[in-house]
């Protein structure tokens, strides 16, 4: 729906507040960026991640006693979809060289890669292959490709700055170091990169970035490198997809081997032994759990499987005490709550406003930062701005961006987001966005090294599942290109390990019986069972009605 | 599944829809009262559906919730994504989650920037008989016609630029009386565009030539073993480029490069 009277009564005080705004910025005068310091300080005080009473310490598993969010507790402190003694691990259904769990940006890649290293691949993905949050990714993909202003150096400092120096340094050294090489490959694939007409690409500023670095395909880059990349594995004989048929537990071998794992057909509701030589987690992220309530930019899919099998496996967490909120979520119309607005929009120059059309925060800090101001501004200090549903926001004014660039701009560098706004008869290049933080990325997950590998020979991670590259926090940017350089580097291991290093031996399923155990002896009395698959939206009232005693994804 | 956490919570839960005015749709010709203001795929969950096909990245981008309608006394066939087109009373719909579609398999390496080599793989292209059916049909509004004929002209880099938009949902090829897969056939276009016709970026090759020849390694180490301390102020003290910045900005710090 357009902009209630009363919502266009308020835009007129964003209006009142433009040019002066817009002179400003001409004249290259930013609003003041905040000190580390004062980061620190709003962090604590409004970032949900820093909320003691919204997580718990873990009662079981390899990290016992890591305190994090209730929702991902719920799911690791919850007995298998399996019952180990009903499954005969004798009877192999499928066996593959390479068994790759996910089939986003990072399953994709890994595909590719490990092909290439000359073994057979597996696919099993729970949706459509390139069902993910990859599809999703607007703004762009962080690299270092203009060395007369920029190098891996300074992309690397962005980056640690950015997750709170907290990450791990070998981790973010391969990630900079191949991001070029990353770009050039997809190019030669025929991802079609903004570019000038000699050929050099568009770059532009991400929050926290210090060089103009984001390379992007108009505002739909996850889509295009995902379509891209999805289409050369359909051309590739030895990369078969299963879809529709999420792993719901990981099976070692009598040497403590990863050696597979047991899916389930979602549509017959078989389960399926799966036999592969080495085996790749690249499920992606957590946005489905609704952590701490809030709305979600994520995928259908996003709910955290790959941690819950990894875990069970023995794989410990890291940095999964922090989600990423994305500063900028629609919260009007209440139809598409939650989309993501991308920060290429604060790129370009667009400003924060609040009630009053007034600044209250730089738009390019980091997104942590950003939504901790967001989230004062609304609560602590009164001026959010009240929508029709009950929900508070701020303005995003993007009709600066035209002003700024010339009028079409808008249209021209974000036509997905013009597109959906105008059907809902709204000119985003006239009337500004109304925005909320929203619940975006995954900062953590299982612990690997720069290999891609884990502490279970023959188990590779990549991509949103993993945790330390990005420390407390991810940059925009910087998670196409996790995906990428990192599920390439753990399909290229992998493919190494199943031809060299696997070993064959008796397949089992004694961790998740091992699990179960410690569940009972750490008095967790639960009849609730994961991974999740996926989220239930039916309405309360008809679930009160659903009596059958077994419902899909429960 | 509900966390126990505390009444304060910083989240915005989805807004209450009890109190919307509750109006007939006809899922696959059967009757459900749905709240007017929801969208088709949240109307559904609303009457009690879970998704397992027809529902992806509930943002209008992945393709997976195409779905085609009718309104009472309308002879029209309409089309949304069931994820961003509201309810409206007594229509009648249905998703197509897949539709059947031939794809060409091929070696990208080894294709051509010619526009025969996508001929020779789809030579259903010359069966296209204009009806534009497949432009009418498309939710992202593409001119899928015009991308056609743009192939058969041979314009490769038209047919890739006028389909960038596409989702791949596959409705085009629903209606299409020649029985062509618009969607593929673009992303062929596309692929061939991008990677043969459009200039490549010659900087790219340089960075990657640096990093290859080892320039950032001592650096990079240097960065790598520095305590939180150090790296806080070498962070802090950052040349930024400014955002009117022209494309041939250089900085003063020459350090790092």
């Amino acid at each position: 729906m357009p902009y209630t009277e009363e919502l266009k009564n308020l835009i007129k005080a964003v209006e009142r507040s433009r040019m002066e705004r817009v002179a400003r910025k001409r004249r290259g005068e930013e609003y003041p960026a905040m000190s580390a310091d004062e980061a620190e300080e709003i962090l604590k005080r409004f970032h949900p991640d820093y909320k003691e009473e919204g997580r718990r310490e873990l009662k079981v598993g390899p990290s016992k006693g890591y305190r994090i969010a209730h929702e991902f507790a719920d799911l690791l402190e919850a007995r298998s979809r399996v019952n180990p003694d009903m499954i005969d691990l004798s009877r192999v259904d499928v066996e593959t060289d390479v068994l790759i769990i996910g089939g986003g940006g990072a399953g994709t890649a890994a595909a590719l890669l490990a092909e290439e290293n000359g073994v057979r691949v597996t696919i099993a993905t729970k949706l459509r292959h390139g069902d993910a949050n990859t599809m999703m990714a607007e703004g762009g993909i962080q690299a270092a490709t203009k060395i007369e202003k920029d190098s891996p150096c300074i992309h690397y400092l962005d980056t640690v700055g950015g997750g709170h120096f907290k990450n791990e340094p070998e981790l973010v050294y391969t990630l900079v170091t191949k991001a070029p090489e990353v770009l050039m490959w997809l190019e030669r694939l025929g991802v079609m990169f903004s570019k000038f007409p000699d050929g050099r690409l568009h770059t532009l500023h991400a929050g926290g970035t210090s060089r103009k670095r984001l390379h992007f395909c108009g505002n739909i880059t996850g889509t295009e490198i995902m379509r891209t990349i999805r289409d050369e594995a359909s051309n590739r004989e030895n990369i078969t997809v299963l879809e529709f048929s999420p792993a719901i537990e990981l099976v070692l071998n009598e040497h403590g081997h990863c050696a597979g794992a047991i899916l389930y057909n979602l549509e017959t509701e078989e389960y399926i032994v799966v036999k592969a030589k080495a085996t790749i987690l690249a499920t992606g992220g957590c946005g489905r759990l609704h952590i701490q309530g809030f709305m979600t930019t994520n995928h259908y899919g996003a709910t955290a499987d790959g941690i819950v099998l990894g875990y069970r496996a023995g794989v410990k967490l890291k940095f999964l005490h922090t989600v990423q909120y994305h500063p900028t979520g629609a919260v009007f119309p209440e139809q598409v709550e939650g989309l993501l607005i991308t920060e290429k929009f604060r790129g370009a120059g667009a400003n924060l406003l609040n009630i009053d059309g007034e600044q209250f925060v730089y738009e390019r800090e980091p997104r942590d930062v950003e939504s901790a101001a967001i989230i004062r501004e609304c609560l602590e200090r009164g001026k959010g701005v009240p929508t029709p549903a009950g929900k508070l926001g701020v303005w995003l004014d993007s009709p600066m961006i035209d002003i700024l660039s010339g009028e079409g701009t808008v249209e021209r560098e974000f036509p997905g987001k013009f597109i959906i706004y105008k059907r809902f008869g709204i000119d985003i290049s006239k009337e500004p966005m109304l925005v909320y933080p929203t619940l975006h990325y995954q900062n953590g997950g299982l612990e690997y090294n720069a290999r891609g590998e884990t502490s279970i020979p023959g188990l590779f991670i990549a991509g949103e599942v993993t945790g330390g590259v990005h420390g407390e926090n991810r940059l925009m940017g910087n998670s196409l290109l996790d995906v990428l350089v990192f599920g390439r580097i753990a399909g290229e291991n992998a493919a190494i390990h199943a031809r060299d290093k696997a070993r064959d031996g008796k397949l089992s399923l004694d961790h998740v019986r091992a699990y179960h155990k410690e569940l009972e002896e750490s008095g967790v009395v639960t009849d609730r069972v994961a991974p999740m698959l996926l989220p239930d939206y039916t309405s309360p009232k008809v679930r009160e009605r659903q009596l059958t005693t077994h419902h899909l994804g429960d | 599944m509900a966390a126990k956490q505390s009444e304060d919570t910083t989240g915005q839960k989805t807004a209450e829809v009890e109190k919307a005015k509750l109006i007939p749709v006809y899922v696959m010709g059967k009757r459900y009262m749905v709240p007017e203001t929801l969208t088709i795929m949240k109307a559904m969950e609303y009457a009690g559906y879970r998704y397992i096909r027809g529902c992806g990245c509930r943002g209008g981008i992945c393709g997976a919730c195409a779905t085609v309608y009718r309104k009472p006394g309308d002879y029209h066939i309409y089309v949304g994504l069931a994820c961003q087109t509201v309810v409206e009373p007594d229509m009648y719909l249905t998703q197509i989650p897949f539709y059947p579609a031939n794809r060409a398999s091929y070696d990208f390496e080894s294709l051509t920037a010619s526009p025969e080599e996508i001929f020779k793989l789809y030579p259903e292209v010359f069966r296209c008989i204009a009806c534009n059916s497949c432009t009418k049909v498309c939710p992202m509004d593409v001119q899928v016609m015009d991308v056609i004929s743009a192939v058969k002209q041979g314009n490769i880099e038209k047919a890739a630029t006028l389909s960038f938009s596409c989702i791949q949902c596959g409705l085009c090829t629903s209606r299409c009386m020649g029985e062509l897969p618009q969607y593929h056939i673009a992303q062929l276009a596309r692929r061939i565009y991008g990677s043969k016709i459009a200039p490549r970026a010659q900087h790219m090759a340089e960075a990657v030539e640096a990093v290859k020849n080892g320039k950032y390694r001592e650096m990079l180490e240097k960065l790598m073993k520095s305590d939180i301390g150090q790296l806080r102020e070498i962070y802090k003290a950052r040349e930024i480029e400014p955002e009117m910045a022209d494309e041939d900005w250089t900085p003063a710090n020459r350090d790092y490069l």
